[in-house]
């Protein structure tokens, strides 16, 4: 199922959460919806399942206007960030319920073997009768899940589905979805703020800032190339130095970087820790090293330009400098931004 | 210190003779305006014998204040629970405009004394009052007689279900509702199926808490009454009555009928407390939690 979203808007009283939001989703596809906290995520999401109405925009469903299609009858499996099971059913109840409340009447059998299906797709065929308050964490995620797909839903939409798990049951969990995605080939359209999360699993990456969207792509396209300083920012460590930028150049200190297209003004050079090599001779922007902390695998460099500016760099484990070390720094993949 | 000889530092009020002198306080504050009255009560009721409290309680006036305590309890008790359980679903549940002063305004017959609420239904449905004559031409008595004690009684007892069901769903958040409603539940459905057995138990609290008022109250309902013997008399009222007429073995006989109740209100209520109601729970599943206790089906 396809979904489009046409200039969507919301708002909460007088605070405008989503501007404008239009985005395209192929059948089939899994699309992240990335951003930081207050983002909008949320609400978007709830908009395309109906449980949050948009006051301005339109929702389809393939070519189906689904604005105005209440929850009930839009046909998503939402997934909802603290899982929502119904505390008082059993795993196999809480999966059951949407079958069981569904116009289309099915037999008890019928369900049962559903059930049974959908415990051994999510690896959970000995809870059955258990209740959620006697499961962990990422098994609840898995119930949810579960009872999501029971009513074989045209759109999967998860809300942060690992954010209230630690990392290595969120790998496993993240991999794990990937693989049912890729089994059922169900659109499924989830939200995070965790960049690395986000790379990882989407075919398509969706990044959200105060409501709108500032740039959609495969996680390819967004880290190589990132339409601006806060894509560049949120998607992982990175310097920010002030320029200047005159006749398609920018100038730090002295030092001029390739600006091509950018009008002149004050403008801004952001780059990577792992983009920095220190030099001792000549190459590159003055600086002199503040601090060096030590990691399992590498070493990280707090260093002062010359003009004040702080940047951190990462090198081997055997840097042999110190703090108060002058030296230069020569920046690799530098990207120039006209000021925010 | 020393003196304590466990060497462990006192804390404050630790001292043993000041947690004698305040065990010692409280104690024979309960006993004296607490148990001493119940016993009396059980006491004086059968001064002059079993048979005789027979008697006082077979005694026709008292059957009929008995059963019009009863009826009103049938007809009040449910019609609060319905408020109540909507009132609360709707606060909490769902967004609109009033909200936080429909929530004060559950609460202030909490706040009013019910004397004053009879009164103010003495204005409204009285003689002299807003709808007096427009009653009088329909023939339709509201006072002193059942329809007032009823209202008058649903008014003082208004909050009890709705206040026990308020932080409880506050609480819990709307997220069952909504994944219920996206799976296809219909309205009734997600009530019956995950609203109401996620509040049973505090609504059953707010229930016994409820009829125990109904059945008890005073003041609200002596002034839309009329206090009229074999007629508009509820069992409070009538042990007045029956004190009043120095009957006092008759009026502690009807009066061991409420403490009797009283006591299987209490008994239900602390049954109910180890349910987990009467305090907000912590919903389990929703908050992700790993501690809880979980329901053990029956
Ligand atoms: N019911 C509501 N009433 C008023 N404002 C709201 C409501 N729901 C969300 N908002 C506001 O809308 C904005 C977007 O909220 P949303 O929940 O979509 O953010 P999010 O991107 O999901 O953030 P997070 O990562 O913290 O979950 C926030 O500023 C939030 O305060
Ligand atoms: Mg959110």
């Amino acid at each position: 199922m396809k979904i489009r979203l046409d200039n969507v808007v919301k708002e909460f009283e007088t605070f405008r959460a989503v501007h404008g939001v239009s985005l395209d989703i192929d059948s089939g596809e899994l699309v992240a919806l990335l951003g930081p906290s207050g983002s909008g995520k949320t609400t978007i999401l709830r908009m395309v399942a109906g449980l949050e109405y948009a006051d301005a925009g339109a929702i389809y469903f393939g070519d189906e206007n689904a604005t105005d299609i209440p929850v009930r009858e839009r046909g998503v499996g939402f997934v909802f960030q603290h899982y929502a099971l119904f505390p008082h059913m059993t795993v196999g109840e809480n999966i059951a319920f949407g079958m069981k409340v569904s116009k289309i009447k099915r037999s008890p059998q019928a369900i049962a073997a559903r059930v049974k299906e959908l415990l051994d797709l999510v690896q959970l065929s000995g809870l059955k009768d258990r209740f959620p308050g006697q499961i962990s964490g990422g098994q609840r995620q898995r119930v949810a899940l579960a009872r999501a797909l029971a009513v074989d839903p045209r759109v999967l939409l998860l809300d942060e589905p690992f954010g209230a798990l630690d990392a290595n049951v969120r790998r496993d969990l993240r991999r794990w979805l990937r693989k049912i995605h890729d089994e059922l080939g169900i659109t499924t359209l989830f939200v995070t703020h965790d960049q690395e999360e986000a790379l990882d699993l989407a075919d398509r990456v969706v990044i959200l800032n105060k409501g709108k969207i500032v740039q959609e792509g495969t996680p390819e396209t967004v880290c190589r190339s990132p339409a601006d300083a806060f894509v560049m920012n949120f998607l992982g460590d990175a310097n920010r130095l002030e320029a200047e930028i005159r006749g398609g150049k920018a100038h730090v200190d002295g030092i001029a970087f390739e600006a091509d297209g950018i009008a002149d003004g004050s403008g801004q050079i952001l780059f990577r820790p792992a983009d920095v090599t220190w030099r001792e001779d000549g190459q590159g922007i003055a600086a002199s090293i503040v601090r060096v902390i030590d990691r399992p695998d590498s070493r990280r460099v707090l260093a002062m330009t010359r003009s004040g500016q702080a940047v951190e760099f990462d090198t081997a484990p055997e840097f042999p400098h110190r703090r108060g070390d002058a030296g230069f720094l020569d920046i690799r993949r530098p990207r120039v931004y006209a000021a925010a | 210190m020393a003196h304590h000889g466990k060497g462990k530092p006192p804390r404050v009020g630790d001292h043993p003779l000041f947690r004698r002198a305040l065990l010692t306080f409280v104690l024979v504050l309960v006993g004296l305006m607490i148990v001493a009255p119940l016993v009396v009560i059980g006491v004086e009721a059968f001064s002059k014998g079993v048979a005789y409290f027979g008697a006082s309680i077979a005694d026709p006036d008292t059957r009929h204040a008995i059963m019009l305590t009863v009826i009103t309890a049938l007809i009040a008790v449910p019609v609060n629970t319905a408020f109540g359980v909507a009132a609360a679903w709707a606060i909490t549940k769902h967004d609109f405009p009033g909200k936080r002063l429909l929530t004060v305004i559950i609460e202030i017959p909490f706040s009013v004394s019910p004397i004053v609420a009879g009164v103010a239904y003495l204005f409204v449905f009285g003689l002299q009052g807003l709808f007096g004559h427009a009653l009088q031409a329909m023939e339709i008595k509201i006072l002193f007689a059942l329809p007032g004690i009823v209202l008058a009684s649903m008014f003082v007892t208004a909050p009890f279900v709705a206040r026990e069901l308020i932080p409880l769903m506050q609480a819990q958040g709307r997220d069952l509702e909504e994944a219920a409603t996206s799976l296809g539940a219909s309205g009734w459905r997600t009530f019956f199926s995950v609203t109401l057995p996620n509040i049973k138990w505090a609504l059953l609290y707010g229930v016994v808490l409820c009829n125990s008022r109904v059945m008890g109250e005073f003041g609200a309902v002596s002034v839309v009454s009329g206090n009229i013997r074999g007629q508009t008399n509820t069992l409070p009222l009538h042990i007045e009555l029956l004190y009043h007429d120095y009957n006092a073995a008759g009026s502690f006989a009807a009066a061991s009928i409420l403490a009797g109740l009283a006591i299987v209100t209490l008994v239900v209520k602390v049954a109910l407390e180890r349910q987990g109601a009467g305090r907000i729970q912590r919903p389990s599943a929703l908050a992700g939690a790993d501690t809880v206790t979980p329901e053990v089906k029956p």
